[in-house]
């Protein structure tokens, strides 16, 4: 027998473990939290059960469903013009309150609705009783308990789902009941909608035009075409005049409506939600006057910042140093597996000289890191520390015109820039949104961590492995971080004196109550989800390049190199800014994938032109310090890492969140222009009081 | 005289009176359930004193002290 297909949205606030729900039913590894986009695009996997397979939307978490965000938008149009068989509404039990906004406008739309009120096992903790039986009778459809984290009651929902879809159950919710003369006006342009839309969902439609909702009539004068929308829009018109002169402002429309779902939620949660504890939020509330304190607040950050990159640095260096071991080891078996197949000696040499010796240095040094940079990064998002940080940082961004989620932004540019730059959606204002993408490769990748920990050790702190070491090159590094920090504000600053020009908009921003965090989860997630999505991405293009540059190298003409003769050409120009040829050639190849650059300029040096055997840290400095580096060309070459164009992912992301190459363009310029500045100065300065 | 929002100190409560802002900000607060009779507290102020931490119907919303000054509140209960 074929099963029965069925669609089901999930809808909720943030931060109401809305992911986690939509894991447990759809067996998904799609990382919980607040790294938006993520969910922007509706994600979406099957649940199957009893004899129905349930296709479930994830939706992107939202307040309401009057959309002033692209995710709201991408979640206000699912469910008014997508035709769904349910919609689960998730809940977050210790503020049902607020939730319950969602849950009355979602009821507006239809009627087919499953209120999970998901964290019961928070609200227990938090000694938060709800009567779950009586807000069922009270909204007039069923609501299920849940505690995703810990998988209780999801099957219970789906039974509820089940019976919904199935009509086992009739849903029938109480619907909200405004003043006479605005319900007159909602069934008047109601009645002109049903003309033309054929769905059952007119209510909240009429609702939202009524409050003229701008982006939504765009939406709907092209779904009806100019001549019906005029229509319409006479009706419209005719409706908002009613309602103001019985008293309301044109422009405070959705005020009535809300403060009406707002009151309904209000009389609700007193009825059935009972605190046994009033000062259930005492302990968050101290931890949190610790965490923003004036005395505390920003050293804390730093000191976290150190924490995780020295446990970061010092957790690489041993399987780092095990990993390229037993990858190089590979070498010589693959080489005599290509000659015992007959391959060309020059295909051989390419393959494993240059394409398998990149590879293998690009996982090498990449992969420990990050297997421990992005779980330690993850714990302290899923314990809810970001958003304090962003709190505490807001005033920095404000001064400089832009919003304090840029500082949420930049913390997953640690992790990559791309995915910084699609979090900027969290960003409303599109002003600030863009500062946000042009300024996030101010904050360096983990593809440029090992590049900027290699060259610190070898130049500025030695190889001893004492802990003394290890915490001189966390502060170094620190201060690069901070370097890039303040670089963000001032650029932030100038483009919002200049072609980003405006005052700081406004600002809301919820700081979710701390949660332990899920630890085994987190790292199997952490590692799934970012490091080998991170990795796989730098091999697939550490591979073609590591081809490329061995083409380079080999390919001789008049006995040159192609690659020496690139590099020759822009020696004398990088010599000026503290770099040569190789250095600067190797940052330029290095566009698909910034991990890349160090193993690049390793080859450019190398007679033989491919990489030398990549023992231990101190023969690099030894190759290097022969081909003329010394502590000024360390630094710039840090400073180049730190400020130059973003990788090529990072750039298409930009194109495709900005929607225009304009944009691509200035991201690329303002950091090279000021990475080449610099530099420029530093040598001139040093050479000019001859400090080298 | 008129009370706004940003008046308030760690630990006081108020009650919403009316909303002056406009546009986006003004929708955002309502989405958050900031509406008149709604009771705040304030909990938390960031290390240079701006934006401040509200509870707003049981959740902390940070809110910035130019839009607060825009939130008129009244029955301000100082426990701070």
């Amino acid at each position: 027998m074929d099963r029965m297909k069925k669609k089901i949205a999930l809808a909720g606030n943030p931060n109401v473990g809305k992911s986690t729900v939509f894991n447990e039913l759809t067996g998904m590894h799609q990382h919980t939290g607040n790294w938006p986009g993520k969910t922007v695009s509706n994600a979406s996997g099957i649940c199957k059960f009893r004899y129905t397979d349930y296709m479930i939307y994830d939706l992107p978490g939202t307040y309401s469903l009057i959309a002033h965000s692209q995710e709201e938008e991408v979640a206000r149009d699912f469910l008014c013009f997508e035709e769904q068989d349910a919609v689960i509404v998730v809940c977050d039990a210790v503020c049902l309150e607020r939730n319950l906004n969602l849950v009355l406008q979602t009821l507006e739309i239809t009627s087919h609705v499953i209120v999970c009120v998901n964290l019961l096992d928070e609200a227990k903790k938090k000694k938060i009783h709800i009567n779950l039986k009586k807000l069922s009778e009270k909204l007039g459809v069923p609501v299920v308990g849940t505690s995703a984290r810990s998988k209780k009651g999801l099957d219970k929902l789906m039974a509820s789902v089940d019976d919904v879809v199935y009509q086992r159950i009739k849903s029938n919710p109480n619907h909200l009941n405004y003043q006479p003369f605005l319900e007159e006006a909602i069934t008047t342009v109601e009645a002109t909608l049903k003309n033309f839309y054929p769905i059952q969902k007119t209510r909240w439609l009429a609702m939202q035009l009524l409050d003229d909702d701008i982006v939504l009539k765009e939406a709907v004068l092209d779904q009806l075409g100019q001549e019906n929308f005029n229509v319409l829009e006479e009706v419209i018109e005719e409706a908002r005049l009613c309602i103001y002169h019985n008293g309301i402002q044109k422009n405070h429309i959705k005020d009535v409506f809300v403060s009406e779902i707002m009151r309904v939620s209000e009389t609700i949660c007193n009825e059935v939600v009972t605190y046994e504890n009033q000062e259930y939020m005492e302990k968050n509330i101290k931890i949190d006057k610790i965490i923003t304190s004036r005395k505390v607040g920003i050293p804390l950050m730093i000191l976290l910042l150190m924490v995780v990159f020295w446990i970061t640095i010092v957790g690489a260096n041993y399987p780092s140093e095990l990993l390229s071991n037993w990858l190089f080891g590979f070498e010589d078996p693959f080489f005599q597996f290509l000659n015992f197949l007959h391959a060309p000696e020059w295909l051989s040499n390419m393959l494993v000289f240059g394409m398998y010796r990149v590879l293998a240095w690009v996982v090498a040094v990449m992969l420990p890191p990050m297997a421990i940079f992005f779980p330690l990064f993850t714990l302290l998002e899923d314990l809810g520390y970001l958003p304090r940080v962003a709190f505490n940082m807001d005033h920095a961004f404000k001064r400089c015109s832009a919003c304090g989620k840029q500082a949420l932004t930049m913390t997953m540019g640690f992790g990559c820039n791309a995915a910084g730059v699609t979090g900027c959606r969290i960003i409303d204002s599109p002003r600030e949104r863009f500062i946000a993408i042009l300024t996030n490769n101010f904050v360096p990748c983990n593809g440029r961590f090992p590049t900027l920990i290699a060259v610190l050790t070898m130049f500025f702190i030695g190889f001893s492995s004492s802990i003394g070491a290890s915490i001189i090159s966390v502060v170094l590094l620190t201060i690069i971080i901070l370097l890039g920090i303040a670089m963000t504000l001032i650029v932030s600053k100038l483009l919002s004196k200049t072609i980003l020009r405006g005052v700081p908009s406004s600002f809301t921003l919820e700081l979710p109550p701390y949660r332990k965090p899920q630890i085994v989860k987190v790292i199997v997630r952490s590692i799934f989800d970012r490091t080998l999505f991170v990795l796989g991405r730098a091999i697939s293009v550490a591979a073609p390049a590591g081809i490329l540059i061995w083409v380079l190298a080999n390919i001789q003409i008049d006995h040159v190199s192609i690659l020496t003769m690139c590099s020759d050409f822009l020696n004398p120009f990088a010599q000026t800014i503290g770099l040569d040829g190789v250095i600067l050639m190797a940052f330029i190849l290095g566009f698909p994938a910034n991990e890349i650059v160090i193993p690049l300029i390793m080859m450019g040096y190398m007679a033989s032109g491919t990489i030398t055997e990549y023992t231990n840290l101190l023969a690099l400095k030894t190759l290097l310090v022969e081909n003329g580096w010394n502590w000024l060309t360390a630094l710039c070459v840090m400073t180049m890492c730190l400020f130059h164009f973003p990788c090529s992912t990072t750039c298409l992301t930009i194109k495709k969140e900005t929607g225009s190459w304009k944009w691509v363009g200035l991201s690329i310029l303002i950091p090279t222009i000021i990475g080449l500045t610099i530099c420029f100065l530093l040598t001139t300065f040093t050479h000019y009081f001859g400090i080298v | 005289m008129y009370q706004t929002l940003d008046s308030l100190k760690i630990g006081d409560i108020a009650y919403i009176e009316e909303i002056r802002s406009e546009g986006s900000i003004r929708r955002r607060l309502l989405d958050i359930g900031l509406t008149p009779g709604c009771k705040v507290k304030c909990v938390l102020k960031s290390p240079s004193g701006d934006p401040s931490a509200y509870l707003i119907r049981g959740a902390f919303i940070a809110i910035r002290k130019e839009d607060a000054t825009a939130i008129i509140i009244k029955g301000v209960e100082q426990n701070g």
